[in-house]
């Protein structure tokens, strides 16, 4: 078991490190991509340029960049923005990291209770109706953009309706920090968390349906009929637990890439400056120390989320704990 | 047709049966909404205590009749019929509530075909069985665990009480049987349903599983309902038995009745196509089986192979095959040990010969198959096909010489491309190899259909469109297209029923005798092996441990494992009813080995001329 778990931090370090190669690389070889001319702003003198280009080491071999690079910005974490003169790379991060988390949380955790009650519900009503409005539902949440729901929710909860005694609770647009006020906090995040999970909840509950009924066909849940278990536990005990793995495979990708940024459109809707918009901002303006970082930062939630769903996998199917 | 009143049987006895089933029809729903009638007309007792087997070729309605006195079909797309009296019972009028109260795991338990995956692979076995013991009776913590220990030792495992926190993919395909058995004992049903139980088991496990199941009857009294297509299974288990054929039942009766005057003809065919072991005592070469006539189930002469196998050179030649596979694991995923799967292997097939390896699952048998191709390059070692090195030849020089030893698979529908016709699949090789114009395959494949006893007409058909044994037979055409000189044929009639295994294997016969082919014939069957084969090697954790003539091998076995295996094989004879083999459990093991092992030399001494067995010292397996 340790064995495993040092192999896996053992691969998460040259994962990351690849990555951060590769990001590195491609800044460079993308056209345009000066940093220098654009540093020293629009017409400046080719002096300028060249001054700019020595104040910030931009004149050194690319290898002896990139460690420099990588000693500010894990080392003495004082990496500024080529961008935005002045501002430091790691802070801006850090102070955006818990409006992401805490969005991103909240909806992977309706996400899956929502997803999981569908596709047991589904499964166990085959072809009646409740399995038939279920994955209708479904089918809808995966078809409608995740931004276009935004809207129409703010539409409804901000404008239309808030003055109702239904929504006159829901705060205004913005992230309101837990240490703050938590109350403020969850009404802030009620409806982007719901936003957020619909297009889940209808993704994982299709794919938990079908990998229950396929498991019906296996051998084992016919020995479990056959011993006289009652209807529910053959179903939740001994089909929905192997049928889960997929959708913990799937959970994990999903958490780290969203958590990593990949909940812009969200972000952007509900008006939340978490690290999904900051690594949009800095993509705009080719900044490479926050493109950098961000996407280090990003790389390190899919990972370790990878990591902890490989464990959980160890957890529920003891087969995988072999070799 | 005459079925013998079954309940004047039991008046006889004197006592009511567990199971009384009464013109059982059951049918599934099918392609455009027509109902299709599997079972008809079914009836038949079981007495208390009593063992029926349910006999019959796939598709004859065995299974779906235990499933359907357990009500496990799906009744979304099946319809049951007829009466059904389960230990007073009336099983079709139950809803699902009754039939857990009083069916399932209580009157009735059942134990399947696939061991490997009728267990749940996330839980434990003790769990398991727990969950089975606790399902319709509480009982406190302490006992339940003191009880599903008890069931383990009582099904023969051992070291019950450590094992029962194991997970079943620590246990062998008849350790699992055990833990199902041990798990349908848990409700001290009346009736055990066993659905093929031993089908998918070793020949020595085999052995092992029934002589449990009779012991556990003894013990328990309870009565067996024993579905199996396995002519000598039925006469070592059963007290009565019904021969199904098409969802109807053709014949029932005692067993030794049945098998002694079968009064029906499907019987006497289905009797008469059973290959025997030792029926072949004192013939010198291979034995075609004799052809049953179905209407009146009369088998024909059996006529022997003509031509004997060439003694001057060898066509295959194999010297020092060893093949290893690496097991990693750990940080790094390094080679942490080794399977030695094949070590140090030699034997030599003479032109027109039939050589086969015998042995059970892991043994390296098919391995030693694949890497006389070069299916696998982790080989060592030499095979020479007539002057040349398979081993030490370039890729082009040995993609050429493959022309000469083709294969013919177990599973002849998972080796096709479902989306290529028959005649597209045999033409491909044949261009390919460059033998010939498309003109030229095609009335090549037309000729070999018509030798295999198909017709040119169905080239232009898809695989799914044959029945099992036309599918065999298709690739049996296909392995011929190249003009090999010899075929590798790895359990190629292992999944046959057995009147289409005695046709494929006569097939086999007539295509060496017509063209010289010689044959490396792998299988575990070996009643079929006494049939086609002139020579015997038997393999044993990865090594031949036997081999010589027919005759030496299955009449004067020598080495302990090839007396052991053949001593398992059943054999259709109801005096054999009683019988127990009183083996030792085995666990079967897989040579797997620490990087750093060297396998010891081994000593072989001929017992007579070209029978050679290895010597049995310290370090034999």
């Amino acid at each position: 078991m340790l064995a495993i778990v040092l192999g896996r931090l053992m691969r998460m370090v040259v994962v990351m490190f690849g990555i951060s190669v590769i990001t590195f690389a491609i800044f460079f070889a993308t056209p345009a991509s000066d940093p220098a001319a654009r540093i020293a702003g629009r017409n400046a003198a080719p002096e300028t340029v060249e001054a700019v280009r020595k104040d910030f080491g931009l004149d050194r071999p690319l290898p002896v960049q990139y460690v420099l690079m990588m000693k500010r910005l894990f080392v003495t974490r004082d990496l500024t923005s080529f961008a935005n003169r002045g501002q430091k790379i790691i802070p801006a991060i850090v102070n955006a990291a818990p409006a992401t988390l805490s969005l991103v949380t909240g909806a992977a955790i309706l996400w899956m209770l929502g997803g999981t009650l569908a596709g047991i519900v589904a499964a166990a009503t085959r072809d009646r109706w409740p399995d038939k409005l279920l994955m209708g539902l479904s089918m809808a949440a995966v078809a409608m953009p995740v931004f276009w729901v935004g809207e129409m929710v703010n539409l409804v909860t901000q404008s239309r309706f808030h003055d109702t005694w239904a929504f006159s609770w829901v705060p205004p647009l913005g992230y309101a920090p837990l240490g703050a006020d938590p109350v403020l906090w969850f009404r802030s995040l009620v409806f982007p968390w719901i936003t957020l999970a619909f297009l889940n909840i209808g993704l994982y509950g299709r794919v938990l349906r079908t990998g229950i009924i396929e498991t019906y066909q296996e051998d084992f849940i016919r020995t479990a009929r056959a011993k006289g278990l009652p209807a529910r536990k053959v179903m939740l005990k001994h089909a929905t637990r192997s049928a889960i793995i997929p959708i913990v495979i799937m959970f994990g990708m999903d958490f780290g890439v969203l958590v990593g940024g990949a909940a812009v459109l969200t972000e952007v809707v509900f008006g939340i400056n978490g690290v999904g918009r900051l690594t949009y901002q800095a993509l705009k303006v080719l900044d490479l120390p926050m493109i950098m970082a961000t996407v280090l930062y990003a790389s390190f939630f899919v990972v370790i989320a990878n990591a902890v769903v490989d464990m959980l996998c160890l957890l529920i199917d003891p087969r995988m704990r072999q070799a | 047709m005459r079925v013998p009143q079954a309940t004047g049987d039991i008046a006889l006895r004197g006592n009511a049966p567990i199971l009384s089933i009464r013109e059982l029809g059951v049918s599934f729903l099918g392609a455009r909404g027509r109902w299709n009638r599997v079972v008809g007309g079914l009836s038949f007792d079981i007495a208390p205590g009593e063992t029926v087997a349910l006999v019959g070729e796939s598709g004859s309605g065995k299974s779906v009749t235990a499933m359907s006195v357990m009500r496990l079909l799906d009744p979304a797309t099946s319809r049951i019929e007829g009466q059904v009296t389960l230990d007073g019972h009336a099983v079709l009028g139950l809803d699902e509530a009754g039939m857990i109260r009083h069916i399932r795991g209580q009157a009735a338990a059942m134990i399947f075909q696939e061991p490997m995956t009728s267990l749940h692979p996330i839980y434990r076995v003790g769990d398991q069985i727990v969950e089975a013991l606790t399902s319709h009776r509480a009982l406190p913590k302490a006992r339940v665990r003191a009880e599903a220990v008890a069931l383990l030792e009582r099904v023969r495992i051992p070291n019950a009480a450590e094992r029962i926190d194991d997970y079943p993919h620590a246990f062998s395909g008849g350790m699992r049987q055990r833990v199902m058995i041990a798990m349908a004992l848990a409700s001290r049903p009346r009736l055990l349903i066993a659905d093929e139980p031993t089908t998918a088991l070793d020949v020595t496990v085999q052995g092992e599983i029934l002589d449990l199941l009779k012991d556990i009857q003894d013990e328990f009294g309870m009565a067996m309902l024993f579905i199996t297509h396995d002519m000598g299974v039925v006469a070592e288990m059963a007290d009565r038995t019904v021969v199904m054929h098409r969802g109807r039942a053709i014949e029932q009766g005692a067993t030794a009745d049945l098998f002694a005057r079968p009064r029906e003809a499907y019987t006497r065919a289905l009797l008469a196509s059973v290959p025997v072991l030792g029926s072949m005592r004192g013939e010198p070469a291979p034995l075609r089986f004799p052809i049953v006539d179905l209407e009146s189930g009369i088998a024909g002469p059996a006529r022997p192979l003509s031509g004997t196998p060439g003694r001057d050179a060898p066509i295959l030649d194999v010297r020092g095959l060893v093949t290893r596979f690496d097991v990693r694991g750990g940080l790094f995923n390094r080679r942490v040990a080794r399977v030695h799967a094949v070590e140090d292997v030699s034997f030599s097939i003479f032109p027109g010969e039939t050589l086969s390896l015998v042995g059970e699952s892991g043994c390296g048998k098919s391995t030693t198959g694949k890497s006389i191709i070069r299916l696998n390059d982790r080989s060592q070692g030499s095979v020479r096909l007539g002057k040349e090195d398979l081993f030490t030849l370039p890729p082009e020089a040995l993609r050429r010489r493959r022309r000469e030893i083709q294969m013919i698979p177990q599973d002849p529908l998972a080796s096709m491309n479902p989306r290529m016709t028959v005649g597209a699949a045999l033409v491909e090789p044949f261009r390919e190899h460059g033998l010939g114009t498309p003109a030229e395959g095609r009335a090549r494949a037309a000729r070999l259909m018509e030798q295999v006893g198909l017709t040119p007409a169905m080239l232009d058909r898809y695989p799914h469109e044959f029945s099992g044994g036309q599918r065999q037979r298709i690739c049996i055409a296909r392995a011929l297209m190249l003009d090999p000189k010899l075929i590798i044929a790895d359990e190629s009639v292992s999944a046959l029923d057995v009147s289409v295994k005695a046709q494929v294997v006569n097939l086999l016969l007539d295509i060496q005798d017509r063209m010289g082919i010689a044959y490396l014939f792998i299988s575990h069957d070996i009643a079929v092996v006494e049939r086609i084969s002139h020579r015997i090697a038997v393999m044993y954790m990865g090594e031949i441990v036997e081999i010589g003539p027919r005759s030496e091998i299955l009449e004067r076995p020598q080495h302990p494992y090839t007396r052991r295996l053949i001593g398992a094989v059943t054999v259709p004879d109801p005096a054999r009813r009683h019988l127990r083999r009183n083996q030792q459990i085995h666990e079967l093991r897989t040579p797997i080995r620490p990087l750093d092992y060297r396998p010891p030399a081994r000593r072989y001494t001929e017992v007579s001329p070209g029978h050679v067995v290895s010597v049995v010292d310290g370090t034999s397996p």
